[in-house]
């Protein structure tokens, strides 16, 4: 267990520290995040109170659109030094492989949220009524689409038309997912009286399906 | 008969996209077929020499 | 060329005795349907208890002996059916699961979409609408359809055989297990569902509907059966005729380099 947590974090650590170095998350992700933001405002209205009503789908739709590109990063940093066949080689488990590299998703998505979030305050003017409803369906989500983004991001890794097929795979496979964390951001945005905890545990349990399926389905995928 | 254009549309499209599925099926598998040796073509016929990866 | 002429061609590439009688028993048992559903079934014609109005589908109802059946085979047999030949192709991992899966999937793929299609008309004068966010069963269906393009799309792209055998597994198993999870988050999404309440319990099933709509669901499941017994045996071939191209391939070079080193020597 200690050499798991210990690979895990090392391949965390390595991914991380590539985004940092390369600054991709904060000199493109976060700008093309906010730019989706700033587009949903031209092609809705320039009314704040219909952004606002929209607010929590837009908030989500700009987080997914910004995984995909962070997937395609992640899975580029495997294939193009084929380190995936290194941190095989060296010892390190297929599970451990893909938690390490679902936190280092999981880690950039959280820090986009942060910025999505100011973002909404500011350009639509949404008030967060209910913070904490707001930070664990916001940690939970993330964690939801990193471990699937991860599984799929192998799926489609080292074929030719890997960007294009990407979305189109793991986009459906989210839909649950978008409508759970819209609803819980609705209620705790206090737009509309849903359930937003009762949203949080569908949230919950899909994150929990797609952790242990995605992790059993990666030894699959690296056996190649 | 009431909504007769709703009734041919449904059962129509229907048809006739399994019937069009079925027709490219049939000329893909005819224009793949002469490039298989005859004992490979099936299953049933080719299993033997199945190999696990 | 004409389907009648093609269907001939096919003989023996992909159809056998037995599938033949499949087919023949399918194409009987779909015209026979169409006779029940069109002329022997009584349109959908209530009194309303108060104002003794003519209320009911009338002759939209007929839509029922044909969406009913694919909808059952489309959006939840046929997935099921490529889930577990994937959970098959991941124990065994044999070529016979893979190709059954892919075979599964295509067709109900195929089905997916006609239903959603049939839907749509059928709900226009029913409903009084070509589409409904709200409802559980055309949302999921909608969503399905989407996963099962994704995967058809997985496979073809071109890629070593065991690779993508692999991932399409795993694409179609993932498919099959969100598939409640779908469900039950549309339902939640807006509880506003119009299948329920206004198809299956409000009409009067009498024996002769009842008849037919019991026969609509085995026709369609002969259909289904005919139609990936006749993908599979195409997929069989594309497998083959793959592997006989790289074998060719091998020859050619083996060949080439025998003749380069005959010219050195």
């Amino acid at each position: 267990m200690k050499q798991f947590m210990h690979d895990l974090l090392l391949v965390a650590k390595k991914d991380l520290r590539i985004e940092i170095r390369s600054r991709v998350i904060i000199n493109q992700v976060v700008p093309f995040a906010l730019l989706v933001l700033v587009l949903f405002g031209f092609a809705l209205d320039a009314d704040q109170k219909t952004l606002r009503a929209f607010s929590p789908g837009l908030f989500w739709i700009a987080v997914l659109l910004s995984l995909l590109l962070a997937i395609q990063r992640s899975v580029s940093l495997e294939t193009a030094n084929d380190s995936l066949t290194g941190l095989k080689l060296a010892g390190l488990s297929p599970v451990a492989i893909f938690f390490g590299k679902s936190v280092a998703i999981f880690t950039q998505l959280v820090f986009l949220e942060i910025f999505l979030t100011g973002g909404i305050i500011i350009f639509y003017g949404s008030v967060i009524e209910d913070p904490t409803l707001w930070v664990v369906a916001g940690l939970i989500t993330a964690l939801a689409v990193s471990v699937t983004g991860t599984l799929y991001g192998a799926l489609a890794s080292g074929l030719e038309v890997r960007e294009t097929l990407l979305p189109i795979l793991l986009l459906p496979v989210l839909a649950p997912v978008l409508i759970g964390a819209t609803k819980a951001y609705s209620g705790a945005l206090g737009e509309t009286v849903s359930n937003g905890w009762q949203w949080t545990g569908l949230l919950s349990l899909f994150a929990l399906i797609a952790a242990t399926l995605g992790s059993l389905a990666y030894g699959v995928l690296v056996e190649e | 008969m009431t909504h007769l254009g709703y009734l041919i549309a449904g059962w129509g499209i229907t048809l006739v996209v399994i019937l069009v599925y079925l027709v490219s099926m049939f000329r893909r598998a005819r224009s793949i077929a002469s490039q298989v040796p005859s004992g490979r073509q099936r299953w049933m016929t080719s299993s033997e020499t199945e190999i696990r990866d | 060329m004409s389907a009648g002429k093609m269907l001939k061609q096919n003989q023996g590439v992909t159809s056998s005795p037995k599938s033949r009688l499949l087919g023949f028993a399918t194409l009987l048992g779909l015209v026979t349907l169409f006779v029940f559903a069109f002329f022997l079934t009584d349109p959908d014609v209530r009194l309303h208890p108060t104002t003794g109005e003519e209320i009911g589908q009338f002759d939209a109802v007929r839509l029922l002996y044909l969406h009913v059946p694919m909808a059952i085979i489309g959006p939840y047999l046929a997935p099921l059916v490529g889930a577990v030949a994937s959970i098959g192709y991941l124990i065994k991992r044999t070529p016979w699961w893979d190709v059954t899966a892919h075979a599964a999937i295509e067709v109900g793929a195929i089905f997916c979409g006609l239903v959603l299609v049939q839907g749509s008309i059928w709900g226009r004068p029913v409903w009084n609408t070509w589409w409904e966010w709200g409802d559980v069963r055309i949302m999921t269906t909608l969503i399905l359809f989407l996963m099962l393009l994704g995967y058809l799309a997985l496979r073809r792209v071109v890629a070593d055989e065991h690779k993508q055998a692999r991932r399409s597994a795993i694409v179609a198993l993932v498919a099959a297990i969100n598939l409640p999870i779908i469900n039950r988050s549309v339902e939640w999404w807006e509880s506003r569902t119009l299948h329920q309440k206004s198809t299956l319990s409000e009409l009067k099933i009498e024996d002769l509907t009842f008849f037919t709509l019991m026969m609509g669901i085995v026709v369609f499941l002969m259909l289904f059966t005919w139609l990936v017994l006749h993908r599979f045996r195409l997929g069989w071939l594309e497998k083959e005729s793959l592997k006989q191209e790289a074998l060719t391939a091998i020859e050619e070079r083996r060949a080439v380099a025998v003749t380069n080193e005959e010219e050195t020597s």
